[in-house]
């Protein structure tokens, strides 16, 4: 009897030790996404709050009574916010789509044709995997002004037009299309440039869309290139215009405005995460890095 | 065949041309560049050939400064931030309940854009004549002193520096490890449950082994990504980072570039060089430590 | 459309660099295909019989030597321009695409006078799709399909050209047991309804000797024998020919000639008209067997194995080439399952010599 007690007594504490370190953990964990959150939470705060109250709180207040949309309306007005926008749509859809092209086509040459040379150029092309961009943008630096091509869009998107790592990624994926395939197409008839369009990109498609997201959040948030490249505001991108916001524009202290145009440039990624979570985490473990 | 080989050589033009341009030629021109001396981009003339310019780099006190800033952000970071990311994806790992939650709200800043939030950051952070910031009340609320973080003495700039980039390096590093932790075989921890190990010797002995390659591989990554910090610190000091201290190596080599300091390539390249050295030195101990350190399945 | 081959042959540099050199896939075959025949190639695994048909269909290219289908010489056509259709071992279909896209992605490939309307291709697609009865499944996609019903799409694909030649590659390999009979039963039928010639690869050999009008044998790339069936394995040329048909596979012995009498061993088990005495390969086939107390072949017993009408005698000697020897009898045979040894007579007929050192068949007449 006196056992069994023990043995009841034992389950108890164990259960108690449990339920003590869930509730832990999960204080933890909360506390994490507290601090992930809470800056977004202020800058969606800060841009609803009129210029006036804003600048009367010695003491932050952690809400706000008075709602406005005002400085929204001063963010597009005062500088040309809807320009840098404009501007970095158009950088990322070219960027992204120009890149498609040209990492599909290597990657199906390398993948699916057989020529000399192949596995040496391919070497070649991982070999340019652990060239960091820094080495290189002071020379496209150079070649792009004596082109001729600072504040355009091409200065702008020709030098990150390809990608060896995507290239890579592609590569292996194609390869895991059954040689089969390939050879039941040709005895249809079909052209290699058909196969490419037909059969593999729509197989493969997962992984098209996977590097797509990557290459979309990464030009939405290129700052050292469009930096060096443009130095008129026509051709700035949001986070160009932010800096100059920052520096220049609204005047130092109007700092709701600023917050209306940080919450404006970030709502589109924001967006296309919360839609393609899933997509976006799967595709960064695989192969994607910050920077 | 020759049909074939001129097919291939046709769909891999594209990329080879882009990747020569921008990639090969670049690449070969540094080195040029970092050897030519006293060299005018104006008139593209150069005195001589040596290694001058990096002498003159690294005698320069903003580089100095750079190399200094630059080291204390990454021996800072590096390890803060892949310890804290191994507790939360621990903490992910073991909770019954809102495990994809808490992982998509984790994962939000890597979609941000770093120049944005950074501007969020140096509000909190910061102490105007108007306000104190939000952080610093909290810290009065502690009954701390507030300090001005943003334009205030050096501990303090490198204190929202590290905090900042470890906020924005954080969620990768958290998604790769809780799929390492999430990949290791149950019936090991079964195994040793039977054995009747401890937690913590679980943890040493069966979990940490079993995660020591992504671990090393974050560690890796880690450091080069904390070596090349530019954007982050930009965001929060601004774009003329030689005057508020707090420039990186890259920093300095862009502001060589372009800018109000900036046309001269020559002493740009030797500092990217330098970097690069650096970097490479770096990722081959990090790559000697782990051939001993790491499990391989 | 009747396909001849005139002196095929196929080299592939080697693989392994250090060697160097060529691998000869296919050497110099030579043989001609009847029109409207369901031939099967029969061979083991690596013998080039997958590249014989890469060649007739035109993915490869032959060394040298030429192809001709009827009186057309296609040896430097491309697939597409030779009317085949072709059936790949793992089907090869296309997994984004519908059964209804799949089939119909040949005929979108034609261009200039041969393009067709929407129209005219559904209905070919649903003439391809009723040959192999699979019309109810037409908006399915291949992963939401069983294996047979697979292997049917990718012949409706293979035929909706209305080809001159059908080839197919280990069309069965991929099947379950229950589904192969079944299938390789459809392609017959398939077969007799469109009168195509047809070429399907296999080193099942029970698959080839069951379904085909013909089969050709080869093994290294080399040609070994070609006929019907039957004739071949009643009369096979070679020692290969003969251990490569027919299951359970003949038993083959070290024999001898002495004084006109095939010997196996000590026992003279059969009298010849062969007059040299010389060592020669002794294949009976497991039919070929009479159990009889006081037959002149003996072997050590090691179990029997009744299948119903017929009872398998397994033993064992130490002349045969194998590790036990396999007799089918009739069941109703009186055998003692507890004696150690068993005795045969042999079946004269059921009987195949072959030469020791080229393997050649030697042909011989039973003299009483």
């Amino acid at each position: 009897m006196s056992e069994r007690n023990e043995f009841e007594r034992i389950e108890r504490s164990a259960r108690t030790r449990r339920h003590v370190r869930l509730t832990i953990t999960y204080i933890l964990l909360g506390i994490w996404a507290l601090v992930v959150l809470f800056p977004f939470y202020w800058m969606v705060l800060t841009s609803v709050k009129e210029y006036g109250a804003y600048n009367a709180e010695f003491y932050p207040k952690l809400y706000t009574l008075a709602p406005t949309l005002a400085n929204y309306r001063e963010a597009f007005t005062a500088v040309d916010l809807g320009r840098y926008f404009v501007n970095t749509l158009i950088f990322t859809l070219l960027t992204s789509g120009l890149m498609l092209v040209v990492t599909v086509l290597a990657a199906f040459a390398f993948s699916r044709l057989e020529f000399r040379g192949k596995n040496l150029l391919f070497t070649l092309f991982l070999a340019l995997m652990m060239i960091p961009y820094e080495l290189v943008i002071i020379t496209n630096f150079v070649t792009i002004t004596g082109l001729g091509l600072r504040n355009t869009f091409a200065g702008l998107i020709l030098p990150s037009v390809t990608s060896v790592f995507y290239i890579y990624l592609l590569k292996e994926n194609f390869e895991l299309i059954p040689d089969e395939l390939y050879k039941a197409a040709k005895v249809d008839g079909t052209s290699d440039l058909k196969y490419l369009l037909k059969v593999m990109i729509p197989i493969t498609r997962p992984t098209i869309v996977t590097v797509m997201i990557l290459k979309v959040i990464e030009c939405w948030n290129s700052y050292v290139w469009p930096r060096l490249i443009t130095d008129s505001p026509k051709y700035f991108l949001v986070s160009n215009g932010i800096q100059e916001i920052r520096e220049n524009g609204f005047g130092r202290d109007n700092i709701p405005a600023m917050m209306a145009a940080v919450v404006v440039i970030s709502v589109p990624l924001i967006i296309l995460f919360l839609v393609f979570h899933k997509k976006i985490m799967e595709g960064v473990s695989r192969g994607g890095t910050k920077g | 065949m020759s049909e074939n080989n001129r097919k291939a050589w046709l769909y891999l033009l594209p990329a080879i041309l882009f990747l020569g341009v921008f990639m090969v030629y670049p690449l070969l021109d540094v080195l040029v560049y970092s050897l030519e001396e006293g060299y005018n981009f104006a008139s593209q003339t150069y005195r001589g050939v040596g290694l001058f310019n990096f002498s003159y780099v690294l005698h320069d006190p903003y580089f100095m400064q750079a190399v200094k800033n630059t080291f204390i952000l990454v021996i800072f970071t590096v390890p803060v931030s892949t310890g804290l990311a191994l507790l939360i994806a621990l903490g992910l790992n073991s909770i019954p309940r809102l495990k994809d939650f808490f992982q998509t709200v984790f994962f939000l800043p890597y979609v941000t854009n770093t120049l944005a939030v950074g501007l969020v950051f140096m509000i909190l952070f910061k102490k105007t004549p108007y306000s104190d910031g939000f952080v610093n009340l909290l810290i009065e609320m502690l009954g701390g002193q507030p300090v001005d973080f943003i334009e205030g003495p050096y501990w303090a700039k490198m204190t929202v520096m590290s905090f900042y980039t470890i906020w924005i390096v954080l969620p990768f590093k958290i998604l790769i490890l809780t799929s390492a932790l999430a990949s290791v075989d149950q019936n090991l921890y079964k195994a040793a449950k039977v054995d009747g190990t401890s937690p913590f010797r679980i943890f040493r002995k069966i979990t940490l082994p079993m995660i020591s390659p992504m671990i090393f591989y974050l560690v890796i990554t880690g450091f080069i990504g904390a070596f090349k910090a530019y954007s982050d610190v930009v965001a929060i000091f601004g774009t003329n980072l030689n005057a508020a201290g707090m420039n990186t190596i890259v920093g300095y080599v862009y502001d060589m570039l372009y800018g109000d300091s900036g046309g001269y390539p020559s002493y740009a390249s030797a500092a990217a060089l330098i970097l690069f050295a650096i970097v490479l030195t770096i990722t081959c101990i990090n790559l000697l430590v782990s051939r001993k350190k790491v499990y391989h399945a | 459309m009747k396909i001849s081959l005139e002196h095929l042959t196929k080299k592939f540099p080697n693989r392994n660099r250090k060697e160097g050199g060529f691998v000869t896939a296919v050497n110099d075959f030579d043989f001609v295909i009847p029109d409207g025949k369901l031939v099967g190639l029969l061979g083991p695994s690596g013998c080039g019989k997958s590249t014989m048909l890469n060649m007739i269909c035109g993915l490869e290219k032959p060394t040298s030597g030429r192809i001709y289908f009827g009186e057309d010489d296609v040896t430097d056509l491309p697939p597409e321009n030779r009317g085949v259709g072709m059936v790949f071992q793992s089907y090869a279909l296309y997994p984004h695409l519908t059964v209804r896209q799949n089939i119909m992605f040949p005929l979108e490939n034609l261009k200039g006078k041969d393009k067709l309307t929407k129209a005219e291709m559904e209905e070919k697609v649903l003439e391809a799709a009723r040959l192999v009865q699979i019309e109810r499944l037409m908006e399915r996609r291949p992963s939401e399909m069983s294996g047979g019903q697979q292997q049917r799409v990718a012949i409706a694909r293979a035929l909706v050209k209305k080809p001159k030649v059908l080839l197919l590659d280990e069309p069965l390999s991929n099947l379950d047991a229950r589904l192969r009979l079944q299938t390789r039963e459809e392609i017959r039928r398939i077969q007799r309804e469109t009168q195509i010639t047809t070429v399907f690869v296999t080193h099942d050999q029970e698959e080839a000797m069951s379904i085909s009008d013909m089969i050709v044998v080869m093994e290294a790339g080399v040609l070994q024998q070609i006929g019907k069936p039957q004739e071949v394995y009643d009369d096979p040329v070679n020692l290969f020919v003969a251990k490569f048909l027919g299951t359970p596979a003949i038993n083959v012995f070290e024999g001898e000639i002495r004084n006109g009498m095939l010997c196996i061993g000590d026992e003279a088990v059969l009298k010849t008209n062969l007059r040299e005495d010389r060592r020669v390969w002794t294949g009976i086939r497991p039919e070929g067997f009479i159990l009889q107390e006081d037959g002149p072949f003996s072997c050590e017993m090691i179990r029997m194995e009744v299948m119903g009408r017929d009872t398998s005698v397994v033993c064992r000697h130490p002349l045969c080439e194998a590790e036990t020897v396999r007799a089918i009898v009739p069941t109703e045979s009186k055998v003692d399952d507890d004696a150690e040894r068993v005795r045969f007579a042999l079946k004269p007929f059921k009987v195949e010599l072959f030469d020791w050192d080229t393997r050649k068949r030697i042909r011989f007449e039973t003299e009483e």
